[in-house]
């Protein structure tokens, strides 16, 4: 391709990320390093149906000077990324140095917003990626060795979890776990213990979390895999059974090679995903057990005093957190390219 | 004492029309009105009347559970997308600090002479917000179960932990004890309630530096921790909306719970005879032998936004007043609020907020900086709740969350 027919090809779509992706990222490194002006503050009077009381409120003139001097607010460098409420510097290095041992402190780390956050999201991560792509592997094999009239109707139900939307799905799986709803319920028979509650237990509600993960996005792997399935080379497999493979040595020596670059793909995708982590948080009520980065976000913006360079720190921390856990994978994707 | 008399006086007037499902005439020649505000029976009701109003050129409500995470963003644009919010004495301080709402001095001294002088909320002397009703929490409780065990209802928080101990020991419900104790804004205002029921300070006098971490703040998280032990396990996941499931669904005798949505628990629609004829209310608990109720005192009212033209700050001004005028009240909108509107006649639903208002419990405070105090009090309080550790950590760990959020926002240095 001649470089201006490429760069014709490409301009539309270069301008898009360009309008909807860099800029907004740039705009919110801009405001991640700006905190509010000092706030003026003046003595007032309040009076309403309850009577009158003495009160605060901010100098409105005093402030509308200050915001058309700095629009941007108090430049604050890396402050908020330091700040006990991001990465929390000082206080992890105190708690380093009062520890008595790594267990210690990593319990003690786990009292700070942040490291809280980080901790579930990592842990969710690192357990709903690998067991979404070995069910949705598990489950297309299955829909691929079912008779063809069946496989219609089997695709169309092992999509559901994942055509449901994220919190209406969440709501649903929330009200099935109570106490009074039909898992939770069957969980207290089963494990004989009248008083076991999900939404009451931090280690419950975790592997909770983590179920609706793996419920919601292995239909994702399914599909990919699915489509994989059927361009495995049918004289390949016929060979491999002629030369008497079974069933499993079929997948192990001839359909798991040939799906390898669709699970990189899945991987990442699904790495990125989980490290946001969000609505089934919100859909469970789960806060008080679990929280993640992008919670941390809502709960900074959702407040009645919206803490903007607090949510801009933790979305960029988030996005250098995506960068680094995509980075093997990527570096991998890149060195076979470059064989190739 | 004051509202008291004034909405007992209002009881035996005479509503001033019939109900107005009609357009009305409310003086306006042009203007938009956009409303924003919370969801509920009550403000249903005004936003439903405000946009009755003849000669708006455009009329619209939104009306979500979400109000104040779209409010804000709403009234900044020029023109602003909403000419009203619907507030609360805690969302107005947000729409304060950003400078988004007008002053209504003028346009009440030329079209609203005749609202009340006690439905005015003033800031610094100039009129920022029209209230038209009142709202508390208070407690609700079971006649029948509270019959059986021979008990009065608590008039504290110690008599309410004696009460739900004997109903549990005498087999009549395991989880005898209700609230709205989900993590987040909910449990932060439980605490607020008690902390102000235990005598304790937010702040240190004239500052915006917190000053929780004592006595006052030990006894509060001690208490919220006893009840608890009496609620549903699963109760830091109850909002007030499955906390109200619970009851209707007879596994509650006991609550604090806000006046606003007494009436739903009272109504036939939802739950059994058993539980909705023997609901009662009550006025809210002291606690520790203090005199000051472990309650705050709410209003909601309307305000008008500062980026629109005047024109539309007119229309707004005049459809809103229409939408809380005594017209608006009738058999069906009479019981949905503690209403400051003339004509309006108490329901025994609406005791609880009454003995609120009498037992002189304190308003919500109105500190420019009080919603990030809110925000970090509700993210910290679970981890005592839950035992995972002292109640001097999880003070200090809402100290340290709230004075790091208040030095970014400025407010400390």
């Amino acid at each position: 391709m001649k470089h201006s027919a490429f760069f014709w090809f490409v301009l539309p779509s270069a301008i898009a990320m360009l309008l909807f992706i860099f800029f907004p990222i740039v705009s919110v490194v801009i405001q991640s390093v700006h905190v509010a002006h000092e706030q003026v503050i003046v003595e007032v009077e309040n009076c309403g149906p309850f009577g009158c009381t003495t009160a605060t409120a901010i100098d409105q003139e005093a402030t509308a000077a200050l915001r058309a001097e700095q629009p941007l607010g108090r430049f604050a460098g890396l402050e908020i990324y330091k700040d006990r409420n991001h990465l929390a510097v000082t206080q992890v290095g105190q708690l380093w140095d009062q520890s008595t041992g790594i267990g210690d402190f990593i319990g003690k780390l786990m009292n700070l917003p942040f490291y809280k956050a980080l901790g579930f999201t990592l842990t969710y991560t690192f357990v709903v990626t690998p067991l979404t792509i070995l069910f949705g592997f598990v489950i297309a094999v299955a829909v691929n060795s079912a008779a063809r009239v069946l496989r219609g109707p089997l695709i169309f139900f092992s999509l559901l979890p994942n055509i449901v939307t994220p919190l209406i799905g969440g709501l649903i799986l929330f009200w099935m776990v109570d106490a009074r709803g039909v898992i939770g319920t069957a969980l207290r028979w089963l494990a004989d213990d009248p008083s076991l509650s999900v939404k009451a237990d931090t280690g419950l509600m975790w592997i909770m979390l983590m179920v609706y993960g793996v419920w919601h996005s292995a239909p994702f792997a399914f599909i990919v895999y699915y489509a994989g399935l059927q361009t495995v080379n049918t004289d390949t497999l016929e060979a491999a059974r002629i030369d008497g493979a079974s069933r499993w040595q079929q997948i192990r020596h001839v359909v798991i090679p040939h799906l390898l670059p669709l699970t990189t793909f899945i991987a990442l995708i699904q790495l990125m995903d989980n490290f946001r982590v969000f609505e089934p948080i919100i859909s469970f009520n789960a806060s008080a057990h679990a929280t993640s980065l992008s919670w941390a976000i809502y709960n900074d913006l959702g407040g009645e005093t919206q803490q903007l360079t607090s949510a801009a720190a933790t979305s960029v921390l988030t996005v250098i957190g995506v960068a680094i856990l995509l980075s093997p994978v990527l570096v991998r994707t890149y060195r076979s390219y470059g064989k190739a | 004492m004051n509202l008291r008399n004034i909405l007992m006086t209002g009881s035996f007037l005479v509503a001033a029309g019939a109900s107005t499902a009609m357009a009305a005439d409310c003086g306006i020649d042009g203007g938009r009105l956009s409303i924003i505000g919370n969801e509920f029976p009550a403000i249903q009701t005004v936003a439903r009347n405000a946009q009755d109003c003849d000669g708006l050129s455009e009329a619209k409500a939104n009306l979500t559970a979400d109000h104040q995470t779209i409010n804000l963003a709403g009234m900044q644009g020029d023109p602003a997308e909403y000419t009203t919010a619907i507030v609360a004495n805690s969302s107005i301080v947000a729409l304060i600090n950003e400078d988004v709402i007008r002053p209504l001095d003028d346009l009440v001294s030329a079209h609203g002479q005749d609202i009340p002088k006690n439905q005015l909320i003033t800031i610094n002397g100039q009129v920022m917000a029209v209230a038209f009703m009142a709202n508390a929490q208070h407690l609700v409780y079971r006649k029948d179960i509270l019959e059986q065990i021979g008990m009065e209802p608590p008039k504290t928080y110690e008599d309410m932990l004696a009460a739900a101990e004997k109903i549990r020991a005498e087999g009549i419900l395991e989880y005898p004890l209700g609230g709205a104790y989900a993590a987040g804004w909910n449990l932060a205002q439980e605490f607020v309630n008690m902390y102000i029921g235990n005598g304790g300070q937010f702040y240190e006098p004239g500052t915006a530096q917190v000053s929780i971490n004592n006595e006052a703040g030990v006894a509060t998280l001690e208490m919220l921790k006893s009840l608890s032990a009496y609620m549903n396990p699963d109760f830091l996941t109850h909002d007030s909306n499955a906390t109200s499931a619970e009851w209707e669904a007879g596994n509650v005798a006991l609550m604090n719970m806000w006046g606003s949505r007494t009436g739903v628990l009272m109504d036939a629609e939802g739950s059994t005879p058993e539980v909705y004829e023997n609901t009662t209310v009550a006025g809210p608990m002291t606690v520790a032998g203090g005199d000051t109720p472990a309650s705050t005192l709410w209003w909601d009212g309307w305000t008008v936004a500062k980026n629109i033209s005047d024109a539309d700050a007119e229309a707004t001004f005049k459809a809103m007043k229409h939408g809380i005028s005594p017209a608006i009240l009738n058999d069906e909108t009479m019981g949905q609020a503690v209403w400051m509107i003339d004509g309006y006649q108490p329901a025994p639903v609406n005791q609880g907020v009454f003995s609120a208002i009498s037992a002189g419990t304190t308003p919500y405070p109105m500190l420019p900086h009080h919603g990030l105090l809110h925000t970090a009090l509700g993210d910290n309080i679970a981890d005592f709740l839950q035992g995972k550790e002292s109640a001097e950590q999880t003070l200090s760990d809402i100290e340290d969350a709230y004075m790091t959020a208040a030095r970014e926002k400025g407010f400390v240095n």
